[in-house]
C-alpha cells in the first residue's frame, strides 16, 4: 500500500488532502480504531447538550472518502509496526505493507489514581462512545461530578446540565481554564456558568470516589473535606499523547512522537501528526505537543504531502482556542501567560465586567505574541494575523492594536501587496 | 481560479462595495429593501470589511485562499475546499457557531452573523451571472475579478 494512516481524526483528513495536493490518484489505507468515519471530536459536546443530531458529526461528506481513494478500515486498531519490514499489524491478525505510514493516534484521557475509580459509573468524555453513554446516562441521573475544570471538563459539565443534570465542575487549581486562559478570562467565563446555575468549585479534588457494598456509586469525598453526593463522576482533566504503539515500535519517543520539521519520525517512511505528535512550536521554537484542532490538520496536511514526495515544512503549531460559555464567546491564542520575571514581554488588558468584555494583549518587544478576546471576538483574526506573521510592530500600530482597532492597513506595505493584490505594480 | 483583488490605491472608501454586497445576498434584491428591512429583520450584512487609514482605504473579504486557515480550524465539516472550483465554501447547516475559523483567519474575512450562531463569508455571489456584485458596484474599479 503507498500510504497508510493510523487513525481517522483531524490530522488523518489533513493528511487525505495533503496527499491529494501532490499525488491525485495512489491508494489510501486509513485504519480507525473507532466505529464511524472521521467527526468533529468537539462536537461530542453539542451533541451531548442536545444542540445536534447524530446527522451533522461527520467532518467530510459521505463521498469524501470514494472520491478520494481512501478505503477506510474503522473498528479496526493496529497492535504493531515493524519499521524494518515496512508493515503494520492489526489487532484481526492481518499484515499490511506500506511505503509510507502517518501515525495519527491523538490523544488518551488522562485518568489520575483516584481511590473507587474503578467500576461503574466513572467515565471519560474525549470520543462520541464517551458522548452517547452519557446521553443514554442522563435520562436517568440527577447529579453528575465533573473532575476537571479545564476545556473538555467546562463543556462536558455545560452539556450535563442542558440534560437536566445538576452538576459540580471541581478544579484543583486556583481557577478554572488554568492553561488557556488567564484569571480574568477565566473568572468572566467562571461566572457565566456560575449564571446559569452549575457549580464551579476550585482549588478542590475528588480525594476518593465512596461506592456502597454493591459497588454502586454513591459519591464523591473531596479534599477539603466535604462529601457530594452524585450518581455519575466524569474524568475530563486532559489527554496525553496516545503513543504506545510507536515507542513500542522503536520509534523515538518524548512527551510525543518526535518529529523533524518535516513531520518525519525516527524510522523511514514513518511520519506523525496531531495529538500524539511533538512538532515544532510557532513562537517558542522548540518541539511540543500542542493538542489543539488546527495544529493537528495543518501537521497532518504538511505530512501528507510529505509522504507523497513533496518538501514541505512545517511552519509550526500555533495554540489556539475558542469556545463559548451560554454565548458568551472565548478566544485566546498564542502565549496568553508570559512568564512574569522577563522585562521582555509587555501585557495591557481592558476588562469590562459589566459588558463582559475583555481584551489581553501580549507583547514581546515589538511583536505580538498572543492575545484573549471575551465577549467582542469579532476582530480575532486581524489579531491572529500578527502572531502568526509575526509582523514587527511601530509605537503608532501598537497603539491601534491596544485600542482594539487592528486592521490589514497596519501591514508592511509589501507584506500587504502580496496578500491582497499580488502580480500588480506597486 | 477568478478571485476578488482589492486595489488600496484606486479605493475611495465610499462602502458601495457593501450595499452592493448585502444587495446581492439579500431576498429580495433590492438595495432599499434589503438595507432598510433585512438588516434589521434578518441580520443581513456584507462578506466585507472597509478599512481606513487617513487617505488610504481597503475593501477586504475572503481571499478564497489554496491552503485556507479556516478550513484546518472547523471543528464541524461547516467549511471546505471545493476541489473543482478552489472556492471555500461554507455550509451554514453544518456551522456550529464555534467561531474557530473567525479567530483562525489571519485575513480578517469571516464575521459572526449579527442574530444567528452563524458566520458570514464571501462567496464570491456565487450563482450570479454577472459575478460578484462589490466589483460591479465599484466605482473607481478598485476591486477587479480576474485570474492572477
Amino acid at each position: 500500500m503507498k500510504y497508510v494512516i493510523i487513525g481517522n481524526g483531524i490530522a488523518s483528513i489533513g493528511a487525505i488532502e495533503g496527499i491529494r495536493k501532490v499525488d491525485a490518484a495512489s491508494e489510501i489505507l486509513v485504519i480507525g480504531a473507532e466505529d464511524s468515519p472521521a467527526y468533529g471530536r468537539p462536537l461530542i459536546s453539542y451533541l451531548l447538550a442536545g444542540k445536534i443530531g447524530p446527522d451533522r458529526l461527520a467532518l467530510r461528506p459521505a463521498e469524501f472518502y470514494e472520491k478520494s481513494n481512501v478505503t477506510l478500515k474503522l473498528g479496526t486498531t493496529v497492535t504493531a509496526i515493524d519499521t524494518e519490514a515496512k508493515t503494520v499489524t492489526t489487532d484481526a491478525g492481518e499484515t499490511i505493507g506500506y511505503e509510507n505510514l502517518l501515525i495519527a493516534t491523538g490523544g488518551i484521557p488522562f485518568t489520575p489514581p483516584i481511590p473507587g475509580a474503578d467500576g461503574p459509573d466513572v467515565y471519560n468524555f474525549t470520543n462520541l462512545a464517551h458522548a452517547q453513554t452519557l446521553i443514554s446516562k442522563a435520562r436517568e441521573i440527577k447529579r453528575a461530578v465533573v473532575i476537571g475544570g479545564g476545556l473538555i471538563g467546562l463543556k462536558a459539565g455545560e452539556s450535563l446540565f442542558d440534560r437536566g443534570v445538576e452538576v459540580t465542575i471541581l478544579e484543583l487549581s486556583p481557577r478554572i481554564l488554568s492553561l488557556a486562559f488567564d484569571e480574568n478570562a477565566a473568572s468572566l467565563a467562571g461566572g457565566r456558568l456560575a449564571e446559569v446555575g452549575l457549580a464551579v468549585r476550585c482549588g478542590v479534588s475528588a480525594k476518593e470516589i465512596q461506592r456502597d457494598s454493591a459497588g454502586n456509586l454513591k459519591g464523591v469525598h473531596l479534599t477539603d473535606g466535604d462529601f457530594l453526593q452524585t450518581d455519575v463522576v466524569v474524568i475530563a482533566i486532559g489527554v496525553v499523547p496516545n503513543y504506545g504503539l510507536a515507542k513500542e515500535s522503536g520509534l523515538e519517543v518524548d512527551r510525543g512522537i518526535k518529529v523533524d520539521d518535516h513531520m518525519r519520525a525516527s524510522a523511514p517512511g514513518v511520519f506523525a501528526a496531531g495529538d500524539v505528535a511533538q512538532a515544532r512550536d510557532l513562537l517558542y521554537g522548540d518541539d511540543r505537543v500542542i493538542p489543539i484542532w488546527t495544529n493537528a490538520y495543518n501537521q497532518g496536511f504538511c505530512a501528507g504531502k510529505n509522504m507523497a514526495g513533496a518538501d514541505v515544512r512545517f511552519l509550526g503549531s500555533l495554540a489556539m482556542n475558542s469556545i463559548s460559555f451560554y454565548g458568551l464567546p472565548t478566544i485566546s491564542v498564542g502565549m496568553v501567560n508570559p512568564p512574569e520575571d522577563d522585562a521582555s514581554y509587555e501585557v495591557t488588558a481592558v476588562l469590562d465586567e459589566k459588558k463582559k468584555s475583555y481584551r489581553k494583549l501580549v507583547f514581546q518587544d515589538d511583536h505580538l505574541v498572543g492575545y484573549v478576546l471575551v465577549g467582542d471576538i469579532d476582530m480575532a483574526g486581524m489579531y491572529t494575523a500578527f502572531v502568526k506573521f509575526q509582523m514587527p510592530i511601530p509605537e503608532e500600530a501598537r497603539r491601534q492594536l491596544v485600542a482594539g482597532e487592528p486592521d490589514v492597513l497596519m501591514w508592511p506595505d509589501d507584506f500587504f501587496q502580496e496578500t491582497w493584490n499580488p502580480g500588480t505594480p506597486e | 481560479m477568478k478571485r476578488v483583488y482589492p486595489d488600496k490605491e484606486y479605493c475611495i472608501g465610499c462602502h458601495l462595495c457593501e450595499l452592493a454586497c448585502i444587495t446581492a445576498h439579500s431576498a429580495s434584491k433590492d438595495l432599499i429593501i434589503a438595507y432598510r428591512d433585512e438588516r434589521a429583520a434578518s441580520g443581513l450584512s456584507p462578506c466585507k470589511r472597509v478599512f481606513e487609514k487617513g487617505d488610504t482605504c481597503v475593501a477586504i473579504s475572503c481571499r478564497h485562499c489554496d491552503e485556507p486557515s479556516c478550513v484546518a480550524a472547523c471543528i464541524s465539516g461547516g467549511l471546505h475546499k471545493d476541489p473543482e472550483t478552489g472556492r471555500t465554501v461554507y455550509d451554514r447547516d453544518k456551522c456550529v457557531g464555534c467561531w474557530s475559523c473567525l479567530m483562525a483567519c489571519p485575513y480578517g474575512a469571516i464575521r459572526r452573523h449579527p442574530i444567528e450562531n452563524k458566520i458570514v463569508k464571501c462567496d464570491l455571489c456565487e450563482g450570479r451571472a454577472e459575478g460578484p456584485a462589490c466589483v460591479q458596484a465599484c466605482p473607481n474599479a478598485a476591486l477587479k475579478y480576474e485570474e492572477r
